[in-house]
């Protein structure tokens, strides 16, 4: 069997029900299905969005960067648009803190029997329609601004890459170690 | 309880343990599918189904930013149904399951209506989609798997997106007792 396997062959989709699944639990063991513990992070009240992020990034950067390294991955970059990526996190993190899940998460959470998260997809289905209305509009002026293309951090800095995570686990480490210890269970504020 | 038991019960895993598995399973999703994990483009082409349901496929296969990503059922409606099916039986295996209408730190600020909390998360979620269709991913798709690429697009996403809910949580919770 050669590598990488087909997304859209019988494999791939088995693949996918795998990788979902696991995916699932690890969102809902890592409380990030909890609203509570969504909101609390950007209240800077409870850290665990932050802890499990941060580890996610240095753990699956670090082997990602290994197995391209021997030519066993592709980077998938997407273009830093300036102005869309700028606007669109800040539109984003305030629906992230309204809504209290991002997409991934309020999928889980919908599915724990979180009522509530259920508006919230059907709400993303309605973000995705109105997006998709406004695009034409903005395509040939506002999403070009600032386009710099598909670039990474080794690109643009004096950094090298193997540097580059040496100092992300250093900010990492750092970070755990001074961040306040978790909360008890949420919401406890 | 056994060791192997408690695993599978409790609610809680160490959010180290989770980081690092997520961080694994990116590993196997690069080598194994080619296909870095995410989200919110699949929610859009449930946007584009649902466009078509209602108004038909001519203005969805007319549209611009559809042109680009098709709704169609594959890989990442799988991964997205998986996913909810994977939160599902952990929180069954774990009690956790609940029926939650409105949860406890919304209620504390805005209180026990479950109508205004609906429309919070609905007004909540056309911002989250928006937001990440115009800055092409969400914390999947983005915050991790773009941040642990080292992608220069993904660390902008993720640095904005934390200042914006920061500021967003600011104001929708003055007092930050």
């Amino acid at each position: 069997m050669s590598l990488p396997i087909s997304t859209s062959s019988t494999s791939g989709l088995v693949i996918a029900a795998i990788a979902g699944i696991i995916f699932g639990i690890l969102l809902h063991r890592g409380r990030v299905t909890d609203y509570n513990v969504i909101v609390n992070q950007f209240r800077l009240k409870d850290f665990t969005v932050l802890r499990i992020m941060f580890t996610a990034i240095v753990v699956g950067g670090i082997g990602v960067f290994i197995l391209h390294g021997n030519d066993l991955a592709a980077y998938h970059i997407k273009p830093t648009l300036l102005a869309a990526v700028i606007v669109g996190a800040l539109i984003f993190g305030v629906g992230m803190v309204l809504l209290g899940y991002c997409p991934g998460t309020g999928v889980a959470a919908a599915a724990t029997g979180r009522l509530h998260a259920i508006a919230g997809f059907v709400g993303m289905i309605a973000g995705g329609i109105v997006y998709a209305f406004t695009f034409p509009a903005i395509k040939d002026g506002f999403m070009t601004i600032g386009d710099k293309g598909k670039i990474r951090l080794p690109d643009v800095t004096p950094i090298p890459e193997v540097a580059w995570w040496i100092l992300l686990v250093i900010v990492a480490l750092t970070l755990f170690k001074f961040l306040p210890k978790a909360q008890k269970e949420s919401p406890g504020a | 309880m056994s060791l192997k038991k408690s695993i599978i019960t409790t609610p809680h895993w160490n959010p180290y343990l989770v980081g690092a598995a997520i961080g694994i399973l990116s590993w196997l999703v690069f080598l194994v599918v080619d296909k870095p994990l995410g989200m919110s483009t699949e929610i859009s082409k449930w946007s584009g189904a649902t466009t078509s349901i209602v108004a038909g496929s001519e203005t969805v296969n007319n549209n611009a930013y559809w042109a680009k990503t098709a709704p169609k059922i594959g890989y990442s409606t799988i991964f997205l149904v998986a996913t909810a099916v994977g939160a599902f039986v952990s929180a069954i295996l774990s009690k956790d399951f609940k029926v939650e209408l409105v949860p406890q730190v919304w209620a504390d600020r805005f209180g026990p209506s479950a109508t205004k909390r609906y429309v919070g998360a609905f007004i909540g979620g056309i911002l989250l989609m928006f937001g990440a269709r115009m800055a092409g991913g969400c914390t999947s798709g983005h915050g991790i798997s773009g941040s642990l690429q080292l992608a220069v697009s993904s660390w902008i996403f993720f640095i904005t997106m934390f200042i914006g809910g920061v500021i967003a949580a600011r104001v929708m919770f003055p007092s930050n007792k």
